[in-house]
């Protein structure tokens, strides 16, 4: 069975929003009842509603208006459909980035840019005879060829193809996967699977050197919620379950999982497995590690899976930890338990304003020592802070103008901070009312003893709005020659100050070194607190005006700041995963020993490579 | 030979290097008083959180680093934390500058009227200002000025101050503490005092390493010290002490900084004002104690002509990129970075290669002026025994071959083309008129007719005053000339002209002399390499693949090269012989004053030729040679007493000896000197050197032989 492009384009259209039901005191900042269920849309074809070659949906991005103010467009988000009176100005001063210098994507993907399929036939005839649906339709394969890193996105703008996918196969069920991992065995193709492709690691590229068919396995069919265990509070959850289908589902019920990784629009459950994800509510909740009961995953050796559902077991090494973080390497991870809390009762933002870096982080280590963080606690350096306000919407009312000038002036003027160093934490506190109340002040306290001042709800608000829409941004500096991208490490309490100004710092020499024209946006923010340290996000962008291979210098910039995250005591990743664009450090990573462990693993489970994506090791 | 290392050369010649600015001049135009009381808002660094030199103490003592420490040894020695830290405070209080802002002002009204009157002028290098200050700007500044006077780090205050730099602290011995009001005078000025050895206090080592990289770290100010560690008594380069640089890079290892900028800064005198000082020091007549009144009496330096100071401010050194690829910073990821450790080989040798680049670059940028080219000729002169001098034409003529030689070995050397070279030569010669004596049209240096009512004892020593002091500035060249005058005395002494046979002799020469001239450790193909292109492209030289030829042109050429090291030649093989003929139990301590006993006696023989051997400077060095190459040995626990491998002393001095020697005709005894794994001297059988050539391939390419 082989979806066309017409009938999909046909649900399209009788598809209405899925409804805007969910629970009242929904929080999320991409507004639930304007996203499509992408369920419902059995959505075998997601370039129908999702762009081929940027970010997310195809009616959300930033443009710049006729007035030529820039504005979001769609109405999925809260920002959708506002201007945003100061993004060109922030754009200009900040990259060099003019409207004058233009640089389009490619509308369209040009078909036959596209390689023709290496089919195996005697695969083709197999999944045939199951009846799981496939497809070697260009637009599918190539829209499974890639994740978000710049150098998998950039030349699809340009429209330049690599190696795709030969195939595209929809399991239904975790027995569609079975049998489509026994025929790959049997027929010796490569399997890759495919979640919410929203990796950026390189996971999900096609090994250049794999002369087999390459067939990408889209788990996206693979999306109900089994059953709900109320008594040991766990679901039973498909694996290719997108992140916010799952959250929606399980809040329908009043539950929730609590996993909510900067991606879930996007995301699915597999892909958190088999990344090591982690979600911004960890501190309730926990990292997807933490979350999972039970997983089930086809190998090529066969079904992985633990007899019973105990919460702790001293059963030798946790087989568990084979799959998590695998990458895809090893299997498919097709169903998993995963714990579920009750839907909170109430939820409070909140920002505190430090008078620099220093003491924000000072501030956050404390708050650790504590163990009294906020389901969410981020601090963002001055360049974050000063690019949060360029994303102020614009003001409805003289009001509340006159409010933000009121701040202003009270936090520069009165308090005495520096506009251009200080910093911004953004929270956010869950739970009963009352204990988030008291949580609120108990973290106020804190931060009151390290110069942090209250800065009101509506600028942490907006900081986690930014989170979700600032990978679309990312789409907007590339139509202006402005190439970017974050990338993340772990990293100890008393090493956090230092690797956040030596990275930046290297950021900016490697920049000045290689010949980029522009001063570089080097930037970072600490996401998450644990007891011994950190993670932190780093981003980084710059103007490539100038220069004839802006890719290359871009991948030489970031190898040099991943070198500089290392040699300060960062890890290799926290969250992102390896993938291929980190693995030459896997072995100074875990050592001769460790990667050895690895590989006889994979030895083991996959010894014909089927799932060859050549990730990690 | 095997590890030829790619090893690029740069033309010297063409090494760019700034002009210079007199800035005395507008001081001789200009209120000193207005100058001294001028704005002064020094750049500083970017990322400097404002801190007065009070609040340091307070950081410095609440540091994890010291805290631990401070537990450490609290419960190693049994006492209460709270006395190990009442110590450490008491050690920083010694120890700590109070860089204040109307002391350096003082300070800047003073060394005015001072310098003007001894100086004629003190040049700076103004792009070198200029790149400083952008330095100061980015990153913490480390300023390595080389270090031949006491005006050093005056000096250096003093220009800083001038360009509206911050002023540096500095690091200074605790020998300037006792000079009273000095003292506490040049604290305020930013100096701070070290003990000149705590080898094993770690509570000291811990107050002192942790003062210097906060200061370091906040970028409070430029940290200034001498890599040298102490005044170079010989005008020639000391072997650089590695303890500070590793206590100010430590900060960037660690990731505390994104890097930070040595400057080296080589100033170089015209004239010392120590010169005698040195001398006298050098023969054994000990250094007078730092005091006020000691300075007062040397007032009367006051009214002599010192003539220029030239201070140039060299290209600032990134240490990031000097690391990277030699350090893997990650080796600080497992322990707490506030625990000390002593760093591991590979940082050892990192700071060890630093500091001797350093030290070149410094060595690279001194000045040379005319009359350091007059010493090398009136040296050799002297030495040969021409009892009535040169004429001047000739000295005229040797000069101006030396100094297009010096040229070509890429000489900084200031020599003003636009005047006659006999102009030059004769104004040079006035300046220095303690040391030179014309009469007659003929030069020669001052040496003292003999005397009825000396001793000739007393007459050798000064006569030797008069040849270290000239010999002091001789050696300010050395650097330029040393790689091709090994090469010189290699070619001599080996037994052909094949360049392995060549490059052997040089490596013995090298080894042997590592301790007397800044040679890189490890870097002897280097420098061989370096040696044969300077004289090739000197014309001196022609190098096939295989052969060494001398051209036709070149025997002046190495001739005058050789002879640089005869002195070093002869003082070593004194100190071989002396050592060869040592009664058992000699001591460290004892050594310095009974060979110079031994030296004296062999000179009043008239055996020797050059009187220059009396230095102590050189025995102290061919010591720690011989002990390095382990011919001698320090036994434990015996107060330093020496062993000496009698053996190989005495075919050592057969060797340095018999230039002509190194390596022909020495296998009658079967026997050669080598080295072993751990770079000591050996000596072994043909059958065995056979054996371990073959065993070790030709990396090993140091082979001696010997009778």
């Amino acid at each position: 069975m082989i979806f066309s492009n017409k009938r999909s384009r046909q649900i399209l259209r009788h598809a209405k929003p899925a409804g805007g039901s969910s629970s009242p005191n929904c929080h999320h900042l991409f507004s639930w009842y304007m996203i499509f269920n992408l369920t419902e849309l059995l959505l075998f074809h997601r370039q129908e509603i999702m762009k081929w070659n940027g970010w997310g949906y195809n009616d959300s991005k930033f443009i710049y208006n006729k007035n030529g103010q820039a504005e979001f467009t769609g109405k999925r988000y809260r920002l959708s459909g506002m201007i945003i009176p100061g993004l060109r100005d922030w754009m200009e001063s900040t990259f060099g980035a003019t409207v004058q210098h233009k640089t389009p994507a490619t509308p369209v993907l040009n078909t036959s840019a596209v390689q023709p399929p290496t089919l195996n036939e005697a695969f083709v005839e197999g999944i045939k005879s199951t009846g799981i649906p496939f497809s070697h339709d260009p637009e599918d394969r190539v829209f499974r060829s890639h994740g978000h890193c710049l150098h998998e996105i950039f030349p699809l703008r340009e429209g330049k193809v690599g190696r795709v996918p030969d195939m595209v196969v929809w399991p239904k069920c975790h027995n569609d996967v079975v049998k489509t991992v026994e025929l790959a065995c049997k027929h010796n193709v490569c399997l890759i699977p495919f979640g919410g492709g929203t990796s950026v690691s390189s996971a999900l590229e096609c090994p250049p050197e794999e002369t087999r068919s390459i067939v990408s396995l889209d788990t996206s069919q693979m999306n109900r919620v089994l059953w709900i265990d109320e008594k040991n509070l766990t679901a039973h959850v498909e694996a290719g379950i997108i992140g916010q289908d799952l959250e929606r589902l399980l809040n329908e019920s009043g539950y929730c999982t609590g996993h909510e990784p900067d991606s879930m629009e996007f995301s699915s459950l597999g892909g958190w497995v088999a990344t090591r994800a982690s979600g911004m509510k960890k501190n309730i909740y926990g990292n997807i590690e933490d979350l999972v009961v039970h997983i089930k995953m086809v190998t090529p050796r066969g079904v992985i899976e633990k007899s019973c559902q105990g919460p702790r077991m001293s059963t030798g090494p946790d087989v568990h930890h084979f799959i998590l973080g695998s990458e895809g390497t090893l299997g498919v991870v097709t169903e998993v338990t995963m714990k579920i809390r009750p839907v909170p009762e109430y939820q409070k933002y909140g920002s505190v304003v430090f008078p620099n870096f220093e003491q924000g982080v000072a501030c956050l280590r404390e708050v650790a020592r504590q163990r009294c963080a906020p389901a969410s606690i981020r601090l963002m350096d001055n360049e974050q802070f000063q690019f949060g306000h360029a994303l102020k919407p614009q003001v409805s009312s003289i009001f509340t103008s006159f409010l933000d000038g009121l701040k202003k002036f009270y936090i520069t003027k009165f308090k005495g901070f520096d506009p251009s160093r200080l910093c911004v934490a953004t929270l956010l506190f869950e739970g009963d009312r009352e204990k988030v109340l008291q949580h609120e002040k108990q973290v106020y306290d804190i931060a009151a003893k390290f110069g942090g001042l209250a800065a009101g709800e509506d600028n942490g608000q907006r900081g986690y709005m930014l989170t979700f829409v600032i990978a679309y941004l990312r789409d907007l500096g590339m139509d202006y020659f402005v190439i970017g991208e974050s990338f993340e490490t772990s990293v100890p309490w008393d090493r956090v100050l230092d690797i956040c100004r030596n990275v930046k710092a290297r950021i900016v020499q490697e920049c000045k070194d290689r010949g980029v024209q522009f001063q570089p946006l080097s930037t970072c923010r600490v996401t998450q607190t644990y007891d011994a340290g950190a993670c932190v996000y780093f981003y980084f962008a710059f103007n490539y005006r100038g220069l004839s291979d802006p890719l290359h210098v871009y991948a030489q910039v970031e190898h040099a700041a991943r070198e500089e995250i290392l040699a300060n005591g960062g890890s290799l990743s926290h969250h992102h995963g390896v993938g291929k664009l980190r693995k030459e450090w896997m072995r100074e990573t875990v050592s001769d020993v460790g990667l050895g462990m690895l590989k006889s693993v994979k030895d083991y489970v996959d010894p014909n490579n089927i799932f060859g994506n050549r990730n990690l090791l | 030979m095997a590890s030829r290392a790619v090893y690029v050369h740069r033309d010297p010649m063409l090494k760019k290097r700034d002009d210079f600015e007199d800035i005395l001049e507008e001081r001789r135009h200009s209120s000193d008083l207005r100058y001294a009381l001028k704005c002064y808002t020094p750049v500083l660094y970017k990322g400097l959180s404002p801190c007065r030199a009070s609040e340091l103490k307070s950081m410095v003592l609440q540091s994890d680093q010291l805290q631990y420490v401070i537990n450490q040894v609290s419960k190693e020695m049994g006492r209460t934390a709270e006395e190990v830290q009442a110590e450490a405070s008491t050690i920083l209080d010694e120890m700590a500058h109070r860089l204040q802002i109307s002391t350096v002002r003082f300070f800047a009204f003073t060394l005015s009227k001072i310098f003007k009157t001894l100086f004629r002028s003190i040049c700076v290098n103004e792009e070198g200002i200029q790149r400083l200050q952008q330095a100061i700007h980015e990153h913490p500044v480390i300023l390595l000025p080389s270090h031949r006077s006491y005006m050093d780090f005056l000096l250096m205050s003093y220009v800083l101050y001038t360009y509206d730099l911050s002023v540096p602290v500095i690091a200074a011995g605790m020998d300037f503490m006792g000079m009273k009001i000095v003292g506490e005078m040049l604290r305020m000025s930013g100096a701070f005092f070290i003990r000149r050895s705590f080898g094993g206090d770690k509570l000291y080592w811990a107050v002192f390493s942790e003062y210097v990289q906060i200061m370091v770290k906040s970028g409070f100010a430029p940290v200034e010290f001498f890599l040298e560690g102490t005044r170079s008594r010989t005008a020639k380069s000391l072997t650089p002490k590695l303890g500070l640089l590793n206590i100010v890079i430590d900060p960037f290892l660690k990731g505390e900084v994104f890097d930070i900028s040595l400057v080296p800064v080589s100033i170089s005198y015209e004239r010392v004002l120590e010169e005698a000082l040195y001398a006298r020091e050098l023969l054994g007549v000990p250094k007078p104690k730092e005091s006020t009144s000691g300075l007062f009496k040397a007032r009367k330096v006051l009214s002599e002509d010192y003539g220029s100071i030239h201070i140039y401010f060299g290209q600032p050194v990134s240490v990031r990129a000097l690391a990277e690829g030699k350090v893997n910073r990650c080796q600080f990821n497992l322990t707490p970075r506030h625990i000390p450790r002593k760093p591991g080989e590979e940082i050892q040798s990192f700071v060890n290669d630093l500091a001797y680049r350093l030290v070149r670059s410094q060595e690279e940028n001194m000045v040379l002026t005319p009359w350091v080219l007059l010493a090398f000729l009136l040296l050799q002169n002297q030495a040969v025994g021409n009892e009535r001098g040169m004429s001047l034409d000739e000295l005229t003529e040797q000069a101006a071959w030396v100094r297009d030689l010096s040229r070509q070995f890429g000489a900084f050397l200031h020599w003003p083309d636009q005047l006659p070279p006999s102009k030059v030569v004769s104004s040079s010669l006035s300046l220095h008129r303690g040391l030179v004596r014309i009469s007659d049209g003929r030069v020669q240096l001052a040496l003292e007719m003999p005397h009825s009512a000396m001793t000739s004892e007393e007459e050798l020593l000064n006569r030797a005053v008069i040849i270290l002091s000239c010999a002091s500035y001789r050696n300010q060249a050395l650097h330029l000339f040393i790689r091709p005058a090994l090469l010189a005395v290699a070619i001599q002494a080996a037994s052909s002209n094949k360049k392995q046979e060549v490059y052997n002799s040089f490596s013995f020469l090298w080894n042997m002399f590592s301790n007397e001239f800044i040679l890189c450790p490890g870097a002897a193909v280097q420098d061989f390499e370096e040696a044969c292109y300077l004289l090739v492209k000197s014309g001196a030289l022609q190098i096939s693949q295989q052969e060494i030829l001398v051209s036709g042109r070149g025997h002046r050429t190495l001739a005058f090269l050789a002879n640089i090291l005869d002195p070093f030649l002869e003082g070593y093989q004194m100190v071989c012989r002396f050592l060869y003929e040592a009664t058992e139990g000699l001591t460290e301590k004892q050594f310095v004053p009974a060979v110079r006993k031994f030296i004296i006696k062999h000179l009043l023989t008239g055996r020797l030729r050059y009187a220059e051997v009396l230095s102590s400077d050189l025995q102290k060095n061919a010591l720690a040679a011989l002990l390095r190459l382990g011919a001698v040995q320090k036994l434990k626990g015996c107060q330093g007493a020496l062993k000496v491998n009698k053996v190989i002393v005495n075919s050592l001095e057969d060797t340095l000896g018999k230039k002509q020697a190194v390596s022909r005709s020495l296998n009658t005894h079967g026997l050669f000197l080598d080295l072993d794994k751990n770079s000591k001297l050996i000596l072994v059988s043909v059958s065995q050197r056979r054996k371990a050539a073959h065993s070790e391939g030709s990396r090993r390419s140091t082979l001696i032989p010997t009778r």
